[in-house]
């Protein structure tokens, strides 16, 4: 009887350290969700001279990618991207991440460049405003730009079709 | 001697507020997380993101915003995980409060164990008594 009272405590402290062990500490929601998404003037990496321009993405649901060729899932994810982005008619920008704009370029010339445009973001400094923390990093933005969905980590055919294209399609239905 | 000083304070007014934003550069690098190695401040870790962070602590302490507005600048893009010791809020009262309840749940448990245990040593029959008193007499006796 007297066993009673602690085997109950250590039950309920081994249930809750269980409880914290399934959780991922990495999997940190982003603070920008349902926020404005942050203004990208930066210069084009196929065009230089030319700005990044969001205003020509109001009124459509479309997604920003975040790379570099020198982050070795962004470069296998590519191919995917392209294929996924064309199929299902989503607009997809990249946005090119501390990276070496000649590399980058070479890269999208030889798996293929599944993006509108690429803005470059030599020092990070965008990255920073979008929170990002390592690439790959995608986000759906709506109409309005908002942001409304992020995903960390490499996108396959399984999680375009389960996560980001639900996202998409119920943003798609609002307007 | 006079414009000697004065060129010294002079010279020396730069360096002191250099000085100045390198302590809050430094303290706001303890006070921050840096983001993708979780269980370090932005000041100990090598990562790039930190070094990243280090820079646009110093940009924005040179463009004279305040402390305030720095980590205010971090949290609204990281989220509040970016605090290396979490605010006070209410959905972190549990975690404030229970190294304390703890404590006090501690103490209450011991003081109770204490008590009982004196009061059950000081359970002598009379006749236990008795018997205690005549050895203790007996030995006096020479």
């Amino acid at each position: 009887m007297r066993f009673i009272l602690p085997l109950l405590a250590f039950l309920a402290l081994a249930a809750v350290l269980a409880l914290g062990l399934q959780r991922d500490p990495r999997a940190l929601p982003s603070a920008l969700l349902d926020r404005p998404a942050p203004d990208i003037r930066l210069p084009l990496l196929d065009a230089p001279q030319q700005n990044f321009d969001m205003a020509q993405m109001r009124g459509r649901v479309w997604m920003l990618n975040v790379w570099a060729s020198w982050c070795g899932p962004c470069r296998e994810e590519l191919p995917a991207l392209k294929v996924l982005a064309g199929r299902d008619g989503v607009p997809l920008a990249g946005l090119n991440y501390k990276d070496d704009a000649s590399q980058a370029r070479q890269l999208l010339q030889r798996v293929g460049n599944p993006y509108l445009a690429s803005a470059v973001d030599a020092a990070g400094r965008i990255g920073m405003d979008y929170g990002v923390q390592g690439v790959p990093e995608t986000f759906v933005i709506d109409g309005e730009g908002r942001i409304r969905y992020r995903h960390k980590g490499p996108i396959t055919a399984e999680i375009w079709r389960e996560q980001l294209m639900p996202v998409v399609q119920s943003l798609r239905s609002v307007k | 001697m006079k414009p000697l000083l004065l060129s010294l304070l002079l010279l020396s007014a730069p360096a002191h507020a250099a000085d100045a934003l390198d302590a809050r550069e430094a303290r706001l690098a303890t006070q921050l997380r840096c983001v993708v190695c979780q269980n370090q401040t932005v000041a100990e870790s090598n990562a790039p993101l930190a070094a990243d962070m280090r820079r646009e602590i110093r940009v924005q302490l040179e463009d004279g915003r305040s402390d305030r507005e720095v980590v205010d600048f971090f949290e609204a893009r990281y989220g509040a995980f970016v605090h290396y010791s979490p605010p006070v809020k209410p959905s972190t009262w549990l975690l404030w409060g229970a190294p304390f309840v703890l404590l006090v749940a501690g103490l209450w448990l011991l003081l109770n164990a204490l008590r009982k245990r004196s009061s059950s040593q000081d359970s002598l029959s009379e006749e236990e008594r008795q018997r205690a008193r005549r050895l203790l007499e007996e030995d006096d006796v020479p």
